[in-house]
């Protein structure tokens, strides 16, 4: 290679933030299983809590495993700031409460997890804060959706359980025309397979309970600031952006986009939002979720290799109706996926069975290797009937528009030897057609 | 602050008001950078008894474009910020071309510069022929060559401005922020200022104030070797040295304030 180069993905992935523990040597990041931090004065103390200083304080805002978890994240999705929370769920919050108050408005994919779907459809409501969700691929759709008080556009980059690959240039066009940011769940992705700053978000979150984490353990969530949106520019021209572009009275009148120029954002969403809405990670779950990084590209190949062989198996099988998979000529957004999905569409995909909802039952209920649960991302396989549990409270009408029957079921196919999980699933298959 | 030899200018003030009863620190950010390289070291300065001004040059960040082409011209404009404040005397604190500026604006006026403090400084500042090449045809290439070379690890503690952030990745989207605002080939203007700056060395053995070093032992930019025609030209001038690249205020920034406040209580 010549001239300069960044680290490389896998090098980031084990060193990114991370040196040998100050204290003790330890190579490995400690958990730092403590509350607050010792002050070495008072004077150190007051510059710490007035921005003075960079360090830690109270674990609520942050601490010192986390910090090693966050940094890794924007380093490997070419972003400028981390911060870990306590779920997913909490860094969609986080993300939003941020820039979002009462008469906010935000314009979000009607694809979504069925969490999040809660939260913008129901609880931020009740709150004030609007949502209307438009079809991802209907880009007039998320044109004339857009008012004077909208704040984001949210979507997912590969919407669950359809897997619709978002065109992330084309919307983030549509988001910075109207000087708004893209936020993007990347959940299904991780930076190994999508890096969506690359092609035009702001704003990544994840559920680092599924890949990142990747063993099932640890629930946790990470917001990254990709640094890329001007916020002092679109506020100057829409007045959207109050909260990082003027003075703030929970921190002496401090100017977010005074203080940093690329990262206001991760300034505000940490000083205020960890420290008053508290939804912060622990950090033994920082350290299992380092523990996963380190090794999510060598997971991510398995994982795409055994879905690979799975989705083939099912597609000659004479019980399954349909599979819908971005790698497949038939899934609608196939030429999409192979621009923004070159190395693969990821793990967790759904299929339909043939017959009714009881043969559906019989399948799930016949599987050994595969386990039956809410969950994707684990390294033991998963499966689950969308219809009855992870998107029980949408309305049909919806449920029909994300792609979703009463036979669908979704697979998070994981780690395990491709052949015991094509035996399970062929067992699955046949009883699930005993009855019928 | 408006008005600077006609043009809007931007002024970082640590978070704190001007007040003219206080001693007065300007920083002077390098090439492709803004006031915010400074976060830590200005907040703290403005809070422990310093007006602090933390400039943005011409075309740079909110500071009115178009960029000035030679340090000459940016040591003229830097004066000019100082008679629009109200500021007879400051500390000048300049990183890298920054340095410069400050060094040839003390020879302009030494009568209003009370000390210097000089980060990632040499002289000449000689930017090789391929650089300046890169940031004229591929601006972005040029920042990324700047980036991996002014940083000298993946994960400095603390990180900067807070725990959290990946300090490599902020730099990168900083020039990449400056160049996006204005896109003028600034890049390769500042380099070239600082590349056909000539009167570093006799601004140098003209300095009588009090002159701070601060350099990087791990500084490929201006590694230390680079830099001992310029300390042997201010036989009076106190040197420190972090461990740290030529982003030495974001790798380092409590051994970097910690060296700027104590020069500058004794010599404000």
């Amino acid at each position: 290679m010549s001239g300069p180069h960044y680290p490389g993905f896998d090098t980031l992935s084990l060193h990114a933030g991370a040196t040998p523990d100050p204290a003790t040597g330890a190579r490995a990041t400690p958990i730092y299983f403590t509350s607050a931090f010792a002050f070495k004065d008072s004077d150190h103390a007051a510059s710490l809590f007035n921005m003075e200083r960079s360090g830690h304080v109270y674990s609520r805002i942050s601490n010192p495993t986390n910090a090693v978890l966050e940094e890794r994240i924007a380093a490997l999705e070419g972003g400028v700031a981390g911060i870990a929370t306590a779920s997913g769920q909490a860094a969609m919050h986080l993300g939003l409460a941020t820039i979002a108050g009462a008469g906010s408005h935000i314009v979000s994919s009607r694809v979504l997890y069925g969490g999040s779907h809660n939260l913008l459809a129901y609880t931020l409501r009740r709150f004030g804060i609007e949502t209307t969700f438009v079809d991802p691929r209907d880009l007039d759709a998320w044109r004339a959706a857009i008012r004077p008080q909208t704040k984001v556009l949210f979507a997912e980059t590969l919407g669950n359980p359809g897997l619709d690959v978002l065109d992330i240039p084309k919307v983030a066009a549509i988001a910075h025309e109207n000087n708004l940011p893209l936020m993007l769940d990347s959940t299904f992705t991780t930076p190994y397979l999508l890096r969506p700053f690359e092609h035009g978000a702001d704003l990544v979150l994840h559920s680092a309970t599924k890949f990142l984490c990747g063993h099932g353990t640890a629930i946790g969530g990470l917001l990254v600031d990709g640094g890329t949106f001007d916020w002092q520019q679109a506020h100057d021209k829409s007045g959207r952006f109050g909260e990082l572009c003027e003075p703030y009275d929970g921190f002496h009148g401090m100017v977010f986009s005074e203080e940093s120029t690329v990262a206001p954002f991760a300034l505000r969403a940490r000083r205020e939002g960890l420290r008053d809405f508290g939804a912060i990670m622990s950090p033994h779950n920082a350290f299992a979720i380092l523990q996963g990084i380190e090794t999510l590209s060598l997971r991510m190949e398995r994982h795409l290799a055994n879905t690979r062989k799975v989705i083939e198996f099912l597609l000659a099988h004479p019980a399954v109706e349909a599979v819908s998979y971005p790698e497949l000529d038939s899934h609608p957004d196939y030429q999409l996926a192979k621009t923004l999905l070159p190395k693969g569409a990821g793990s967790v995909f759904t299929f339909s069975i043939r017959g009714d909802r009881a043969a559906g039952v019989r399948f799930v209920d016949a599987l050994k290797v595969f386990s039956h649960l809410a969950n994707v991302g684990d390294a033991r396989s998963l499966v689950i009937h969308p219809a009855s549990t992870t998107h029980f409270r949408v309305p049909g009408a919806q449920l029909l528009a994300a792609g979703i029957t009463e036979g669908t079921m979704r697979l998070s196919v994981g780690l395990e030897d491709a052949d015991d999980l094509i035996e399970d699933l062929a067992r699955g298959l046949k009883l699930s057609q005993k009855g019928a | 602050m408006q008005g600077i030899q006609g043009r809007p200018a931007y002024c970082y003030g640590g978070g704190k008001k001007f007040d003219p009863a206080l001693p007065s620190a300007v920083f002077i950010h390098g090439a492709q950078n803004d006031h915010s390289v400074w976060i830590l070291q200005t907040r703290y300065f403005a809070h422990h008894g310093f007006n602090v001004l933390a400039v943005d040059l011409p075309g740079h960040g909110r500071s009115a474009a178009p960029a000035l082409a030679s340090v000459e011209a940016m040591a003229d404009w830097l004066l000019a910020v100082l008679d629009a404040a109200g500021v007879a005397r400051a500390l000048l604190i300049g990183h890298s071309m920054g340095a410069l500026i400050a060094l040839e604006a003390a020879f302009k006026a030494p009568a209003r510069v009370s000390g210097l403090a000089l980060l990632g400084a040499t002289d000449p500042m000689k930017v090789s022929d391929a650089l300046l090449e890169t940031s004229l045809h591929d601006e972005m290439r040029a920042i990324d060559m700047v980036n991996i070379w002014s940083h000298s690890s993946i994960a400095q503690k603390p990180s900067s401005p807070a725990p959290g952030f990946y300090t490599m990745g902020g730099a990168r989207r900083l020039m990449q922020r400056i160049s996006q605002i204005n896109p003028a080939q600034l890049f390769h203007t500042d380099f070239a200022a600082c590349n056909a700056y000539a009167n570093g060395l006799a601004a140098a053995e003209a300095v009588r104030c009090p002159v701070l070093f601060i350099f990087g032992n791990a500084d490929m930019m201006t590694p230390p070797k680079s830099t001992k025609l310029l300390t042997a030209a201010i036989a009076h001038a106190s040197t420190v040295r972090v461990e740290a690249g030529h982003a030495m205020m974001a790798e380092q920034p409590d051994a970097v304030l910690d060296a700027l406040y104590g020069f500058a209580t004794s010599n404000a």
